[in-house]
C-alpha cells in the first residue's frame, strides 16, 4: 500500500467513526435531555403531563410534611406559582423549607409533580444556580434571600 | 508572619517562573549551554519556593491561625489533624496552590531526571513548564491569594465542609492533580518538540513514562473520587456523569489514547503529528477541567467559590495555552517528517482505531458536558444532560474498543493477518462465553446485557492473560522454558496485561452493579426488618451520637442471612458543629460479590425511620479494577526500557555549547 492509500484509508476510517459518533450524539441530545423549568414556566410553556423535566425553586415554607410511610410531599415555589411534589425515597441532607431545591421527575395530569430525584446543594445558604438565575430573571431574587440577594 | 512569608515566597516563585520561561528558551535559540542550564536550577528553585509557600499555608492550618482568611473560612480548631491537613486543599485558594505545587514537582522531576535529554530539548521543556507555572502563579498572586489576612481574627473558624471530611477525599485531590497536572509534562514535551521541529523514537520514549505516571495517578484519583461518591454522598451510585467527574474523565481518555499512540512513534516512527496533537489535547482538557471546576460555571461540590473574575482569569490562561499550542502545531506540524508505512490491518492500524474510538468517546463526553453551558449562554434555555445521554453515546462508542482490546497486542507490526489472531484467541472468547453462560445457569437471571457484560469482562481478562501465555510460548515449548520466558518478559508486558485485565474487572463491576442492583426504601420501626437480595436488614434502634466535631443520631442495623448473623452496621446522621450542617454516613458491609448499603433517613409521621437498604452487587470490582489498572501503570513504569538510560538519540545533532 502506498503512503497515499494508507492516508486515505486512515482518513476515511476516521470520518466514518467520527460521523457515527456525531450521529449518536445528535440523536441522544434530542432524545435524552431534560429541560429545566420553574413552576411558573411549567404553566407558561404549557408543559404536557407525562413530560420529564427538572423543576427548580424553593421548598415552600409550611408545605413540607413528614413522610407518610416513605412518601414525602411538599411544594416547590418560585414565589409566583407553586407545584405540589411527591417523592418516594430519602431526601438529601440539606433539604429544608425555604431552601433551594431541584427535583427531577414527571409532571402528572392533575398538575402535581412526581419526583424520582431531589437535589439540594451541599452548602447551607445555597440556592441552585439555576433557580437563582431564574428568580433574578423574574425580578424575585430580593424576596428570596435577604443576606446575599441583589435586586436586578 | 509566616503567612506573609508564604505570600512573599509565592511572589518570588512567580519571578523565578518568569526567569525559567525566558532564559532557557533564549539559551536554546542561541545554543548557549549556560543559559539552557539555567532552566534546571530555576525549576528546582521554583519547586522549593512553592513548597515553602505550601508549607506556610499548612502551618497556618495546623496552628489554626484564624487571622488568615482562608483558614478562618475553612478550618476549625476541633477538627481532627488529618482534616486540618486536607483542609489546605479543600478550598479554592489552597487547591490552586496544590495545583501549582504539583506542577513544580513535575518540573523539578524533569530537571533532575532528564539528564539524558538533549540539552536544548530539556531547556525548552522546562521553559514551557515554567510558563504554565508563571500563568497559574500570577493567577494565585493576583486573584486567589491564600494568605489573605482577616482583621480582626475570629476566635473560631467556620470549619471544613463536612462532606469533605473523609479519608478518601483527603487524598483524592493530590492524586487527581498528580494525574491532571502531570499531563503538563507531555504538553511541554510536545510544544518543545514543535519548537525544535523534531519528533523521533527517542522523543516518544522520553514522553511515555511521564504520560504513564500521569495516567496511573489519574486512574487512581478518579477511582478514589468515585469511591468517595459511592459511600460518602450516600446516593448509592459510583458515577453520575456529573460535569466535574467528566472534567477528570476527558483527560483520562485522551491520556489513554496518548499512551498507545506514543508506542507507535517509539516503535515505528509513525503517527508523530497525531501524538503531538494528543499531548496538547490531553493537557488542554486538564485546563478545561480546571476551568470548569474552579471558575464556578458549574454548581457542584467542587465549585468552592463563585467568582466571575477568577473564572475569567482561568479562561484567559486556558485560551492562551490551548490557542498558542494549537497555533504552533498548525505552523510546525506539516514540517515534521512522517515515517513508518503500515497496512490498515496491523498493530499500528489497531492502535489508530483505539485512538479514534477513545477520541470519539471523549468528544461525546465533551459535548454532553459543555452543551448545556453553551446552550444557556446562547439561548438562555436551561437543560440537563444526564446519564441517559452518556449511556447512549459513550456506551456504543467504547464497546467496540473493549471488544477489540485483546486482539490488539496479537497483531503484528506493519502488516497483520486476521486469521492467526483468531487462532490465538478463540479459546479465550470461547471460555469467556462459557463462563458467562455458567453464571446464567447458576444465578438464573438476566437480562442478556448482564450476561454479555460478564462475557466482555472475562474476554478482557482472559485476553490479557492470553497475551502473556502466548508470549511465553506456553504449550509449544516445555513448561520450564515457558516459565523462564515468562519471567524474562519485559515488565511493560505485565503492565499492559494488568491494565487491560483491570479494565475487564471494572467492566464486570460496572455492568453488574448497574443491572443487578436491588434497592428498597421502607419505613422501619425498631425491631422491624426488610429483605434485600436474600439478606435481612433489621433496624435495631437508634441512639445519640457524639463525635469530635459533630453530634447527631445513629441507627443500628443487623444483617442476617438465613438466620445467621452476617454483620452489624451503623448509619449516622451527623450534625457538624460550627456550621450545623447535616451529613449522612452510610452503613456499609463490603463483600467480594457485593456490598450491603444501609442509609438511615428522616423520621416519618408514625415515628418510623425511612430506611434505604441496597444490595450493590460486584461494587468492589469497580475499585479493584481501577486499582489493578493503576498497578499496571506503575509496573510498566519500572520497565528497564523506560528506566535506564536507553533513550539516547542516535547521532542527534546536539547543540554545541557556546564557548567563550
Amino acid at each position: 500500500m502506498t503512503r497515499k492509500q494508507t492516508r486515505t484509508a486512515f482518513i476515511l476510517a476516521s470520518l466514518a467513526i467520527l460521523g457515527l459518533a456525531a450521529g449518536l450524539i445528535l440523536y441522544a441530545i434530542r432524545d435524552t435531555i431534560v429541560f429545566f423549568y420553574t413552576p411558573s414556566e411549567v404553566t407558561e410553556k404549557m408543559v404536557q403531563p407525562g413530560t420529564r423535566l427538572r423543576l427548580g425553586g424553593l421548598v415552600e415554607k409550611g408545605s413540607f410534611k413528614p413522610a407518610e410511610g416513605t412518601i414525602y410531599s411538599f411544594r416547590i415555589t418560585d414565589t409566583a406559582k407553586a407545584l405540589p411534589v411527591t417523592y418516594k425515597g430519602q431526601l438529601p441532607d440539606l433539604f429544608r423549607e425555604g431552601q433551594g431545591v431541584v427535583a427531577e421527575g414527571v409532571l402528572q395530569a392533575d398538575g402535581s409533580f412526581t419526583a424520582d430525584t431531589v437535589l439540594a446543594k451541599h452548602d447551607e445558604n445555597y440556592m441552585p444556580k439555576d433557580v437563582a438565575d431564574r428568580l433574578k430573571e423574574k425580578g424575585l431574587w430580593q424576596h428570596m434571600e435577604q443576606q446575599g440577594g441583589q435586586p436586578q | 508572619m509566616i503567612a506573609e512569608l508564604g505570600h512573599f515566597v509565592l511572589i518570588l516563585a512567580l519571578a523565578v517562573a518568569a526567569y525559567q520561561t525566558i532564559v532557557p528558551l533564549y539559551g536554546a535559540a542561541r545554543g548557549d549551554g549556560r543559559l539552557m542550564a539555567a532552566g534546571t536550577v530555576a525549576s528546582l528553585a521554583q519547586f522549593a519556593l512553592v513548597m515553602a509557600a505550601f508549607m506556610a499555608l499548612m502551618q497556618a492550618y495546623l496552628s489554626s491561625d484564624f487571622s488568615v482568611l482562608n483558614v478562618a473560612e475553612n478550618s476549625h480548631s476541633d477538627k481532627p489533624l488529618i482534616y486540618k491537613i486536607s483542609g489546605v486543599w479543600g478550598n479554592h485558594e489552597g487547591s490552586m496552590l496544590l495545583w501549582v505545587l504539583i506542577l513544580s514537582i513535575f518540573g523539578a522531576a524533569v530537571a533532575l531526571f532528564g539528564n539524558n535529554l538533549p540539552q536544548s530539548l530539556k531547556a525548552r521543556i522546562l521553559s514551557v513548564q515554567g510558563s504554565i507555572g508563571f500563568a497559574f502563579l500570577l493567577f494565585i498572586v493576583v486573584a486567589s491569594n491564600p494568605f489573605q489576612r482577616l482583621n480582626p481574627a475570629p476566635v473560631e473558624g467556620n470549619g471544613l465542609n463536612p462532606i469533605l471530611q473523609d479519608p478518601a477525599l483527603a487524598f483524592h485531590p493530590p492524586f487527581l492533580y498528580a494525574g491532571y497536572v502531570g499531563l503538563s509534562i507531555a504538553f511541554s514535551f510536545a510544544v518543545a518538540a514543535l519548537i525544535e521541529g523534531r519528533v523521533d523514537a527517542a522523543w516518544a520514549r522520553w514522553v511515555r513514562p511521564w504520560t504513564l505516571v500521569s495516567w496511573a495517578f489519574l486512574t487512581l484519583g478518579i477511582g478514589m473520587g468515585s469511591w468517595w461518591a459511592y459511600y460518602e454522598l450516600g446516593w448509592g451510585g459510583f458515577w453520575f456523569w456529573d460535569p466535574v467527574e467528566n472534567a477528570s474523565f476527558m483527560p483520562w481518555l485522551i491520556a489513554t489514547a496518548l499512551l498507545h499512540s506514543a508506542v507507535v512513534v517509539e516503535k515505528r516512527g509513525a503517527l508523530k503529528i497525531w501524538t503531538i496533537l494528543l499531548s496538547i489535547l490531553a493537557f488542554s482538557l486538564s485546563l478545561v477541567g480546571t476551568f470548569l471546576v474552579r471558575s464556578g460555571v458549574l454548581t457542584s461540590v467542587h465549585a468552592f467559590a463563585v467568582d466571575p473574575s477568577r473564572g475569567f482569569f482561568i479562561l484567559m490562561i486556558l485560551a492562551f495555552f490551548v490557542g498558542g499550542s494549537l497555533t504552533l502545531f498548525a505552523l510546525r506540524a506539516p514540517s515534521l517528517k512522517t515515517g513508518g508505512l503500515f497496512a490498515p490491518l496491523s498493530r499500528e492500524g489497531g492502535l489508530v482505531l483505539n485512538n479514534l474510538l477513545l477520541c470519539a468517546a471523549c468528544a461525546a463526553v465533551f459535548i454532553g458536558t459543555l452543551y448545556p453551558l453553551g446552550l444557556e449562554t446562547l439561548t438562555g434555555e436551561k437543560i440537563s444532560v444526564g446519564p441517559p445521554f452518556f449511556n447512549l453515546t459513550f456506551g456504543p462508542i467504547i464497546l467496540p474498543l473493549l471488544l477489540l482490546v485483546p486482539a490488539g497486542p496479537m497483531l503484528t507490526w506493519k502488516r497483520a493477518e486476521a486469521w492467526p489472531v483468531v487462532q490465538r484467541l478463540w479459546w479465550a472468547a470461547a471460555a469467556a462465553i462459557c463462563l458467562s453462560l455458567l453464571v446464567l445457569v447458576i444465578t438464573q437471571r438476566g437480562p442478556w446485557l448482564a450476561i454479555a457484560g460478564i462475557a466482555l469482562g472475562a474476554w478482557l481478562v482472559l485476553g490479557a492473560a492470553a497475551d502473556l501465555v502466548l508470549r511465553a510460548n506456553f504449550g509449544r515449548v516445555p513448561i520450564s522454558v515457558a516459565w523462564a520466558r515468562l519471567s524474562g518478559l519485559p515488565r511493560s508486558a505485565f503492565g499492559t496485561a494488568l491494565a487491560h485485565g483491570g479494565a475487564g474487572i471494572l467492566v464486570i463491576g460496572v455492568i453488574l452493579l448497574s443491572l443487578w442492583r436491588e434497592e428498597h426504601i421502607v419505613a422501619l420501626k425498631p425491631g422491624e426488618s426488610v429483605a434485600v437480595a436474600g439478606y435481612t436488614v433489621t433496624f435495631d434502634g437508634e441512639a445519640p451520637l457524639r463525635g469530635p466535631n459533630y453530634g447527631g443520631r445513629l441507627g443500628r442495623f443487623s444483617i442476617t442471612r438465613d438466620g445467621a448473623r452476617i454483620a452489624d452496621v451503623v448509619s449516622e446522621k451527623r450534625i457538624f458543629e460550627p456550621s450545623n450542617m447535616p451529613t449522612t454516613e452510610v452503613g456499609l458491609v463490603q463483600g467480594f460479590w457485593g456490598d450491603i448499603y444501609v442509609v438511615l433517613g428522616d423520621m416519618e409521621t408514625n415515628g418510623a425511620r425511612v430506611v434505604r437498604a441496597t444490595y450493590q452487587p460486584m461494587a468492589s470490582w469497580i475499585w479493584i479494577g481501577a486499582t489493578v489498572m493503576f498497578l499496571g501503570g506503575l509496573l510498566s513504569l519500572t520497565d528497564r526500557r523506560l528506566r535506564i538510560g536507553v533513550p539516547k538519540r542516535a547521532a542527534a545533532p546536539l547543540p554545541v555549547p557556546a564557548v567563550e
